[in-house]
């Protein structure tokens, strides 16, 4: 019989105001196999744990119980805690009276009652726990970041100047996301392009850096320290080594399509680069809008390139390659404002996005910085904006705020004074939020030195009279409704998730939320982290950013990340399955179960009678095991085990629950 | 456990109206459990009849151990875990659907009533549907009274 504790927590008050912490210890000394039993005010402060560690001493302890919090929170710190006493860390249960008690039964006797049953359940299981031993598995010292914007290049070069190669990879053809198409940046109006494409010079020239455009990530194996990545590294119709980047052939080119890097208010030809700056520099066919690719015809390209770089033969290209580690830095997509019928969005052509008027605005973009309307060219006087298009909107699926919003469209309001001084910028809102560093200040001179107006309330109706659009709202702090002649109105619209992320986050085998942003570990103190080990977030993938707090996140995710890569060997999951070759007759069912392919079957040989038999068996690889234990579900004879939720482990927890 | 069996029936051998229902919950780890542990969080209120058992994954819930606890006098097991799709695992819960699917239909056979056992799909983030969930399985268990097929007499 094992020599049992247990350890009642009453986390301050937490526990204790709504659980009899001193009976349940009371009760515990009963239990089969308890020898110690005691509670304390906080077990996972340093005194606490010092109480756990001379008791394990003074009672010659094999194993103990914690009633206290949630595993999920501190089941780490108190193996911790064993393993310091000397303990193996694996014979420690703890059991939640926390969040699964005093904190839902407001009852004091219901609470205690439930808490003396679960205790009496951890110690039933830590009765058949057993010793672990974990194993190591070696690292693979090179890091994937996908996604190439603003928060991939950042992630990328902290990597890289940490000393580890980095693979940075993005589906377009350059680099730079969202911020290459924003003009200026809030709250201090940098040039976009002055510093974003002076960061992706210095990731594009690192010697530790590999720059992977027009490619996808198709699929991911392997786990942390060593995933195989395959990527589609898709057909540009270019020899990237070939080109020198000249633009010949963009220039001759004779088909024009609208531009999505100009939101469709400029255009480019079939080959092409999609912003002069573009890193790398060079073009890529658009095989949709191609005549060579489409019609057969054409060919001016492959014609005037001075090094023949053009190859109309090409194909995708899939190539696998393995990562220690990979930071997701997928970004977002803005909103679709077409489903917000009343504003005419999509439909009236003077009523666009954010992202519309930054192209405007940009001194390369397809105005040369020249704001005018998109209808008929003519220079704008009143300019409506509307905050909160697609965020805190439950009606359209968008209870978030989107984070920037309030803070572009200040910035909006401001390039506009600065440069049509006639003009005159109202803005409908439903708050403003300007939590950031210098950001309210920002906010206040666009209003007292720009001459923005705001006014607080809702738009109900958008519509077109003559050349003017009426727009129809009500300012809720007078109380009556307005009705504003204006030129050109612009929606701040918000951020959403890229339409594919749900697809990428289960390649990776990551969580996201009900929007589809990635999930983090945890909200507060693993912010960049996954569930998934060794896959970490950077940027707006996990939610809407601006740029100062995406290249903050992507730093600390390349922290963890190369924190990882710097390992000699990681240790492996303790709690994997195992298979007693007595028992396993090699059907293969596990094998075909089992998610990670970590099953094979393999030949041993036994005696039997004084001779030698050869018969096929299971065998478990501990570095790829995640211990879901779904093999041992599916094993006919139970040979297949899980270790540290065995299936005794587990009976025992299921008849200390019943035996009320 | 005498003392238990005559708190359950009462002298004339009707159901005792203050009895409760014990009810066995196998929680995955990544999110049924977190989101049990985010009710709490949110100060959720429900009653106390469901206790979970941890397990890394609704795929580890071997069918025998519903069959074991309710051997051992559970009157309701609840098998609770990642929505399809959303698996930690990848495609630990399509096995428990399809284990659990055909499982229920075996109690169905032997008797049991469909409500006394339960697999269900709970997120971390969806503590409302951890409360509504236990809070109804608790009422529905109730109302049908102590489990007496496949209980082991003691």
């Amino acid at each position: 019989m094992k020599r049992i504790g247990v350890f009642v927590c009453h986390c301050g008050t937490n526990i204790a105001n709504t659980v009899d912490c001193a009976k349940v210890a009371e009760t515990a000394k009963d239990f089969p196999g308890v020898v110690f039993a005691c509670d304390y005010k906080y077990m996972c402060a340093e005194p606490g744990q010092v109480m756990i560690q001379e008791a394990i001493r003074e009672h010659n302890l094999d194993g103990y119980v914690v009633a206290a919090c949630s595993p999920r929170m501190h089941e780490p710190t108190f193996r911790k805690c064993a393993e310091r006493a000397g303990m193996n860390p694996y014979m420690v249960e703890q059991v939640n009276i926390r969040e699964q008690c005093s904190w839902v039964h407001a009852d004091k006797t219901k609470g205690t009652d439930k808490s003396i049953d679960i205790t009496r359940m951890g110690v039933a299981k830590v009765a058949q726990n057993e010793p672990l031993f974990s194993t190591t598995i070696p690292v693979t010292k090179r890091a994937l970041v996908i996604g190439a914007g603003i928060a991939g290049i950042q992630a990328a070069i902290d990597i890289a100047d940490a000393g580890y190669p980095v693979t940075l990879l993005d589906r377009e053809h350059s680099m730079g996301g969202k911020m290459a198409q924003v003009d200026k940046t809030f709250p201090t109006l940098d040039c976009s392009a002055c510093i974003l494409t002076p960061k992706m010079v210095e990731a594009a020239q690192h010697p530790n850096i590999e720059i992977v455009t027009y490619a996808e990530v198709q699929a991911v194996d392997g786990f942390v320290g060593n995933f195989d990545v395959t990527i589609r590294k898709k057909a540009r119709y270019v020899d990237v080594d070939k080109c020198t980047g000249c633009g010949l052939c963009s220039e001759k080119c004779p088909k024009k399509v609208a531009s999505e890097f100009e939101m469709n208010l400029g255009t480019r030809k079939a080959i092409y680069v999609p912003f002069p700056q573009a890193v790398p520099n060079k073009p890529v066919i658009d095989a949709k809008n191609c005549r060579f690719l489409v019609e057969g015809k054409c060919g001016v390209c492959k014609k005037v390139c001075p090094t023949g770089a053009v190859d109309f033969e090409q194909k995708d290209e899939l190539i696998v390659e393995r990562f220690g580690s990979i930071v997701v830095a997928t970004g977002f997509e803005q909103f679709d404002i077409s489903k917000y019928e009343e504003y005419g969005a999509g439909r009236i052509p003077d009523v666009i996005t954010g992202l519309h008027l930054e192209r405007l605005m940009n001194a390369s973009g397809p105005t040369m910085g020249k704001i005018k309307r998109p209808s008929d060219g003519k220079v704008p006087e009143k300019i409506v904006f509307i905050k909160c298009v697609g965020s805190r909107d439950e009606a359209k699926g968008r209870s978030y705020c989107s984070r920037a919003c309030c803070m572009y469209v200040a910035k909006h309001a401001t390039l506009i004074k600065e440069k049509i001084p006639t003009s005159k910028s109202y803005i409908f809102y439903m708050d403003v939020r300007t939590a950031g560093k210098n950001y309210e200040e920002f906010y206040t001179r666009a209003q007292n030195e720009y001459d923005a107006q705001y006014v607080r309330g809702r738009v109900s109706k958008i519509f077109q009279v003559g050349d003017k659009l009426i727009v129809r709202g009500e300012d809720s702090l007078l109380g009556r409704p307005v009705e504003i002649e204006a030129d050109l109105v612009v929606l701040a619209a918000g951020m959403d998730p890229q339409q594919d992320a749900k697809d990428l986050a289960r390649t990776l085998g990551i969580s996201y939320d009900q929007h589809g942003w990635f999930t983090e570990a945890h909200p507060k103190l693993r912010p960049v982290e996954t569930h998934t080990a060794g896959i970490f977030l950077a940027g707006a993938c996990q939610g809407p950013k601006d740029i100062p707090d995406s290249v903050a996140q992507a730093s600390a995710a390349a922290v963890k990340a190369a924190g990882l890569l710097s390992k000699k060997e990681l240790t492996a999951e303790a709690q994997t399955a195992r298979c007693d070759e007595a028992y396993c007759s090699g059907c293969g069912l596990c094998v075909s179960i089992c998610p990670y392919k970590a099953i094979e079957l393999k030949r041993i040989s036994e005696r039997v009678h004084g001779g030698t038999r050869e018969r096929q068996v299971s065998s478990v690889n501990q570095g790829l095991c995640q211990g879901c234990g779904a093999c041992s579900v599916a094993c006919p004879s139970s040979a297949m085990n899980l270790k540290g939720f065995s299936n005794d482990q587990i009976l025992a927890e299921v008849d200390a629950l019943c035996q009320r | 456990m005498s003392a238990v069996d005559e708190k359950k029936v009462n002298a004339a051998g009707q159901p005792d109206p203050n009895w409760e229902p014990n009810i066995v919950g196998f929680a995955c780890n990544w999110c049924t459990y977190a989101g049990a542990d985010l009710a709490g969080l949110s100060r959720m209120q429900y009653p106390p009849n469901v206790k979970l058992v941890r397990v890394p994954c609704s795929g580890r819930a071997n069918p025998q151990f519903v069959l074991r606890a309710f051997q051992k006098g559970a009157d309701g097991v609840l098998v609770a875990g990642c929505h399809p799709g959303d698996c930690h695992y990848a495609t630990g819960n399509y096995f428990t659907r399809r284990r659990f699917l055909l499982f229920q239909r075996l109690l169905e056979f032997s008797g049991i009533d469909p409500r006394r056992f339960q697999a269900r799909w709970i997120s971390g983030a969806e503590a409302p549907k951890f409360r509504d969930v236990v809070t109804q399985m608790a009422e529905e268990v109730k109302a049908l009274g102590p489990n007496r097929k496949l209980r082991e007499e003691v």
